[in-house]
């Protein structure tokens, strides 16, 4: 792999790529069309955020992958090896330490900083596409503001279930002007979407860049009568004791037994670190041995 | 050919561009924050900072209009022979480079189409000083308020009222270099 | 206790131990080399070559070993080389009119200058399974005949003299490039064409056959298929000339389709076109009929809503290396987005039974 450019993309496709970065923080969370490449990894699996990471690393960075808040999941790890390799930069599961973190599907429990930037791997980058299936009808909807349809979808899933019934994928509303799909994290993740740091999108089989710079004002759709609600499972982290993570729900035993942990595995760790334990953990050098 | 239009190039053009993306990116992350690029070292009366953004963004994919005194035969060739950016009139200039009042109307620009407002110029504007103070900067990437030296204040207050249509600038002074982009509202202090 | 299972690493380099091995198979079988695959299943090359959109059957021959003959793994693996390789330069569009043919047909006329060349074809083989090649039986060489002198015209020419057939205008313009960059629609035709010759033969093959039997009828005849060699020319500005620097098999379908004629134009047939990397003629022919069912809106044709007619859905959803990583993702961990419908699922339930409660309680 030596044999290729620093972080595998010729020079000219990142620029290619970093044109369509610095739109996309121009015209905060409007789908710019990018060329994407094709990776040598499948498309659906982090394509577009690995040519946008690829074109923002820097030999001094220090990377970060996580797949549903996870460190050690196998697409994370695949990405991480490939970045190890082709840019020959650190490599970290802190996400403090982390300059760059590329994720699918989860935001870091940790409050990013100023210096950070976080890369989203997406799969389908209009919030509209469930509503309407066509590119040119879509494009044309976000040029006229024109979003009743999704208002309408909300309100049908309010007077059929008393709730809106999207759970992930939750749309956002950017700066008053465009209704933009965040990636599929859990909407309890959508209120974190307004922070300190630089947030990137990349969906390569669909061929588009957005972005949110700080700061930027992101509100989840909602109606009056019906507040946007973050939800998680209503326990406390099995192993850190944690009561404000996002968790996940692991089947333990044949007679289906449940226990639920942390989905952002760095967040838990150094809450054991910091000697906080949960229900069903051990203290943390326990576990460790 | 002079020989000073061979030289000025990045040394490690990898790692180099690499660096001075990431410091366009946050200042356009960023508006009214300043930042150090450095790399290239372009024949006057190029700044490097400007010719640094060149070389970072542009390539035979990217029309370039030279306004005012960048219009020179030095700046042509460098731009020609180490970006290989075709040199166009405004109109169809993605990147515009030179000073205020030499870029200016600034209608003469692309800002892009209700579909596609990305498709719009960037302009680079060369300035005598770069300081983060003067207008008031509000919007996408400024916590409360910024400040920076903009050359006036009504042209960037129309081009926001634009939005999502609109130009975006790169400030440039020296090896220092600022962003405004058409997210940003601007008022004058 | 729980402790989350780690370890994912090493299991990822596991399995890539085991896939070489199970790639490899029995030991004891003699290894494939790349030239018999190249030589022995060349239309698999050929196939890769075509939807990897790049001309080398040396390397398409590796991709296919790789990828243990799953021809969308093999196309994959061209397309991701494909990506790295530098341009050093663009060709002169080829002249199919000088092919060197291996095979030309028509349906259309019993014959033409030029002849009936029926070539290396399955056509008219009786599909019994030969039991003399699983004994590795040696081949009788083929009769040969002397090649035709001169070029071998189109047959479409013939009907053009006569203003039968609706003239195409050749656009000198440069064609947008599908691989550099994003697609925007409504395409062009050169775009719709680029995206049809690398596009999946099983969905482009579906698609064609959908138009025959009436989604979209356009009632193609193959007008001329024709397979063989054409040189391949590019300018050198530096020696001010043009130069061959190779050549390239590739199979060629004009179909005549019916018109009808519309309130400006006399009745007049019209054609569709497919071009296609090496002897592909199932796909070349396939792409001739979706070529045609998607000029409805130029030909001033009605939209009859059909699937080969919608140029979002056939363009957007031809390309399978796109289409299969998008289905294969959903083997990756979705589990936070499944807690999250866990959890809406359960407070759903939780409110309806709710609410039935009170109801009953009313």
């Amino acid at each position: 792999m030596s044999d290729y450019n620093f972080a595998y993309l010729d020079e000219q496709t990142k620029r290619m790529i970093r044109r369509a970065i610095l739109k996309a923080l121009a015209i905060p969370g409007y789908q710019v069309p990018f060329a994407s490449r094709e990776m040598p990894m499948p498309y659906g699996w982090g394509t577009g955020g690995v040519q946008v990471s690829a074109a923002c690393l820097t030999p001094g960075d220090t990377f970060k992958v996580i797949d549903q808040g996870a460190d050690d999941t196998t697409n994370a790890i695949s990405i991480r090896k490939f970045f190890e390799k082709t840019a020959g930069i650190a490599t970290t599961e802190e996400t403090a330490q982390a300059s760059l973190i590329q994720t699918r599907h989860r935001i870091p429990e940790a409050a990013l900083s100023e210096d950070q930037i976080l890369v989203y791997q997406v799969p389908i980058p209009e919030p509209l596409r469930f509503l309407e299936p066509s590119e040119v009808e879509t494009r044309k909807m976000h040029s006229l503001e024109e979003y009743g349809l999704m208002h309408v979808k909300l309100y049908e899933d309010i007077s059929q279930h008393g709730a809106i019934a999207t759970a992930y994928a939750y749309p956002v509303k950017v700066e008053g002007r465009y209704v933009m799909d965040p990636s599929p994290i859990p909407k309890f993740d959508n209120p974190k979407l307004s922070m300190a740091a630089i947030q990137l999108f990349g969906a390569g089989r669909e061929q588009r860049i957005y972005a949110l710079p700080p700061h930027t004002r992101v509100v989840s759709l909602d109606f009056e009568d019906h507040p946007f609600e973050p939800s998680k499972a209503d326990h406390d982290c099995d192993l850190c004791g944690a009561s404000d993570s996002y968790l996940d729900e692991v089947i333990v035993d044949d007679a289906g037994g449940r226990m639920f942990v942390c989905s952002d595995t760095d967040y838990c760790r150094s809450r054991r670190a910091a000697n906080h334990v949960g229900a069903q953990g051990a203290p943390y050098e326990d576990a460790r041995a | 050919m002079q020989t000073d239009t061979l030289s000025g190039a990045f040394a490690a053009p990898p790692v180099d561009a690499a660096h001075a993306f990431r410091a366009v990116m946050r200042v356009m992350a960023r508006p009214g924050t300043i930042e150090a690029v450095t790399g290239a070292t372009p024949p006057a009366p190029l700044s490097v900072a400007a010719g640094t953004v060149l070389l970072t963004l542009c390539d035979p994919e990217t029309p370039v209009y030279l306004a005012g005194d960048a219009d020179c035969a030095a700046v042509r060739d460098w731009i020609t022979f180490h970006t290989g950016a075709p040199l166009v009139g405004r109109s169809e200039a993605m990147f515009a480079i030179g000073r205020w009042e030499a870029l200016l109307p600034r209608d003469d620009y692309a800002r892009g189409t209700p579909e596609y407002p990305d498709r719009s110029a960037t302009l680079i504007v060369e300035m005598e000083r770069l300081e983060a103070s003067g207008a008031r900067l509000i919007g996408p990437g400024i916590a409360d308020e910024a400040a920076l030296s903009l050359p006036e204040v009504a042209a960037f207050q129309a081009n926001a009222r634009a939005f999502p249509l609109g130009l975006d600038f790169l400030f440039t002074c020296g090896d220092r270099l600022a962003a405004l982009p058409r997210s940003t509202r601007v008022e004058a202090v | 206790m729980y402790v989350a299972v780690k370890g994912g690493e090493r299991a990822i380099d596991n399995a890539h131990a085991w896939l070489a091995e199970e790639r490899r198979g029995d030991r004891a079988v003699a290894e494939l080399s790349v030239a018999q695959i190249r030589e022995q299943l060349s239309l698999a090359v050929n196939r890769v070559m075509a939807e990897g959109s790049l001309y080398d059957p040396d390397l398409a021959a590796l991709a296919i070993k790789q990828a243990r003959g799953d021809l969308i793994e093999a196309i994959f693996l061209i397309r991701a080389y494909r990506t790295t390789l530098p341009r050093f330069g663009v060709s002169h569009p080829v002249k199919t009119s000088a092919m060197r043919c291996d095979r030309r047909i028509s349906a259309t006329f019993k014959d033409a200058p030029g002849g009936q060349v029926l070539g290396p074809t399955f056509d008219y083989t009786h599909r019994l399974l030969d039991f003399k090649l699983a004994a590795e039986g040696e081949v009788a060489e083929a009769p040969e005949a002397a090649p035709q002198p001169g070029q071998t015209p189109h047959i479409m020419g013939y009907l053009n003299r006569e203003g039968l057939i609706k003239e195409e205008v050749p656009d000198e313009a440069t064609p947008p490039d599908l691989t550099r960059e994003p697609m925007e629609l409504p395409a062009t035709r050169a775009l719709r064409l680029q995206a049809l010759t690398r596009g999946d033969e099983g969905f482009i093959l579906s698609l064609a056959y959908s138009t025959q039997r009436g989604y979209a009828r356009n009632h193609a005849f193959v007008g001329e298929l024709r397979i063989g060699a054409v040189a391949v020319e590019i300018d050198i500005p530096e020696l001010g000339f043009t130069i061959e620097f190779g050549e390239v098999v590739l199979t060629e379908c004009e179909t005549v389709n019916q018109f009808k004629g519309s309130k400006t134009e006399l009745p007049q047939f019209t054609r569709g076109y497919g071009l296609v990397f090496g002897q592909t003629e199932r796909k070349a022919i396939a792409m001739a009929l979706v070529d045609r069912a998607l000029r409805w809106k130029e030909l001033g044709e009605e939209d009859q809503g059909a699937p080969a007619q919608d140029e979002e859905f056939v363009l957007m959803h031809a390309d399978n290396i796109q289409a299969t990583g998008f289905l294969e993702h959903i083997k990756l961990p979705h589990y936070v987005d499944f807690q999250s419908e866990l959890e809406l699922v359960r407070k759903l339930r939780r409110e309806a039974e709710g609410c039935a409660g009170q109801e009953v309680a009313e």
